[in-house]
């Protein structure tokens, strides 16, 4: 569904992304690991096309992406942002439901005020959150709203920058659970990037770890443990020696 | 060092910062171009226009009405004492409604909506633009010019050349109290000699920089704003970068409107 060939991205003379390549097949989901400021969050943004990469080809379902009609591309995408990224001058409710608040796929208001009650509720947040001010929430919270954001128009691609990071472990588990549920049970295509080794085994069908502005290692979760790559290794077992070097 | 290396190496650095003069006027010009297509083309959002409405032109009220009408009260003052040089106190009427309706209304306006209005948009959106705000916006599918731009660039248009009006008229009345109060103006004749006296062309004028002004104002903000750098520096410079470039533009473009409405 989604492939990366080659991609590169520097800014400036920082050499982010140094020809990534990495599949991701439809209803499956990925997740990439690696350490902080290798170009994760970034290699994201080039699928958006937030970032325009320097180098290499990403299609979409065969397609260019960032090519043809953009309102339709991203209308089948949903984003949670590493930072959360909530519009500090709306409520809750109207940030996770506005993308059903105007555009294409607009509804009368008292209906989308119910879905956005109802995504809340999935990231276990009580109705009460709706009217509150994003600057009125907690970290842990703005990120699960921002999460309600992200899957409230059911998006076909979902991309979840850090979804469980600043959350309670019970709270982690919950975000955990809906992710897996949304793609065994919506089919939806999820790309997850996390450090949190539990949550890796909780969504992941496939790992992706990228080291060096390349994809390291890249397998089904299951082969994770005996991959024989000593980057990997190091990695998941968060070791200080090794070959990734500790100050980057 | 050679003296030779070092003129051209002055001549160098003033040659590129030129250069990047233009370059960013140019990207000015196209950000503006691109401003008003947005602004005829759907999706329109009508809350967003809305609010940019009341933040850009009913909350300033208060700001021009004050400046205005310490303006004409102060105009008032001078004009008496200066026109007594040469036995010339009765053009006061005269003078302050010219003076503030052709330059100072106008141009005071848009200088405090420069202040007001132009650093909150350059903040708020540079704000947005440092949180990850303005590309959730676009993966939301919405375009951040329609949403953001178009309806404030709008709305300025509309609410600064109103703003002006008021401006003026509250300047006029400032003018006014000060005459018939401390200068022994007769007040019925006071105001017969300002209506008299101002011409349509002078109030057009007025008008027509105020929604030049507001454009510009309204603009700035949101081009810095988007082109603002990262972190809380990033703000700082977008909000500063958009008030100077704002109030310069402002000065430079009276003097062109001036020109162009008077000088024939
Ligand atoms: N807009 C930008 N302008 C300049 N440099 C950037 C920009 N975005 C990211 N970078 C740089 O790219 C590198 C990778 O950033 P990125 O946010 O992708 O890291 P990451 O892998 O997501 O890290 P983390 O796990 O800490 O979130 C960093 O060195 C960062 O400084
Ligand atoms: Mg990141």
């Amino acid at each position: 569904m989604i492939r990366m060939t080659g991609v590169k991205k520097a800014f400036g003379d920082n050499r982010v992304l140094q020809g990534m390549d990495l599949h991701i097949p439809r209803g499956s989901s990925m997740v990439i690991i690696g350490g902080s400021g290798t170009g994760k969050s970034v290699a994201l943004k080039c699928i958006l096309g937030l970032i325009q990469p320097d180098a290499g080809t990403i299609m979409v379902d065969g397609k260019p992406a960032g090519k043809g009609d953009r309102d339709a591309f991203l209308a089948r995408f949903g984003m949670l942002f590493q930072g959360g990224a909530l519009f500090d001058s709306l409520p809750v409710w109207q940030n996770v439901a506005f993308r059903l608040l105007r555009g294409s796929l607009a509804r009368p208001q008292d209906e989308a005020r119910e879905v956005a009650i109802e995504k809340l509720r999935r990231v276990g947040l009580k109705p009460e959150v709706a009217d509150l001010l994003p600057a009125e929430l907690s970290g842990g919270m703005q990120k699960r709203v921002g999460l309600a954001r992200a899957i409230a128009a059911e998006p076909e691609i979902i991309f979840f920058d850090e979804p469980t990071t600043g959350l309670d472990p019970i709270m982690a588990g919950v975000i955990n659970d809906l992710i897996r549920e949304i793609v065994t049970e919506m089919g939806a295509t999820a790309m997850t990037i996390t450090h949190d080794m539990t949550s890796v085994r909780a969504i992941a069908d496939n790992v992706a770890m990228l080291h060096d502005g390349v994809i390291q290692w890249t397998g089904p979760v299951a082969d994770m443990d005996n991959s024989g790559d000593p980057y990997l290794d190091q990695f998941i077992h968060g070791r200080a020696e090794g070959p990734i070097e500790a100050v980057r | 060092m050679n003296p030779m290396n070092s003129t051209m190496n002055a001549l160098a650095a003033l040659g590129r910062s030129v250069m990047y003069a233009l370059a960013r006027m140019g990207r000015m010009a196209i950000f503006g171009f691109s401003a008003f297509s947005h602004m005829v083309r759907p999706p329109y959002y009508p809350r967003e226009f809305a609010n940019a409405l009341l933040n850009i032109g009913w909350l300033s009220l208060p700001v021009v009405g004050l400046t205005a009408v310490f303006t004409g009260g102060a105009l008032a003052l001078q004009i008496y004492s200066g026109g007594a040089r040469f036995n010339a106190e009765a053009v006061v009427p005269q003078i302050v409604a010219i003076g503030m309706v052709r330059e100072l209304g106008p141009v005071l306006v848009g200088l405090m909506i420069a202040a007001r209005v132009t650093s909150s948009i350059a903040a708020e959106i540079a704000t947005m633009k440092v949180t990850e705000q303005i590309d959730a916006l676009v993966t939301l599918s919405t375009h951040p010019m329609k949403y953001l731009v178009a309806p404030r660039v709008l709305a300025a248009l509309i609410t600064v050349p109103v703003l002006v009006g008021v401006g003026d008229i509250i300047g006029i009345a400032g003018g006014y109290v000060v005459a018939v109060q401390n200068l022994g103006f007769n007040a019925a004749a006071y105001l017969q000699n300002t209506v008299d006296f101002l011409e349509i062309n002078d109030v057009t004028s007025s008008l027509a920089k105020g929604a030049v002004f507001g454009v510009i104002a309204a603009l700035m903000g949101c081009y810095y704003g988007m082109d603002s750098g990262r972190g809380a520096q990033g703000v700082g410079r977008a909000t500063k970068g958009s008030v100077e470039t704002a109030a310069i533009l402002i000065l430079a473009a009276n003097f062109v409107l001036t020109g162009v409405f008077f000088s024939i």
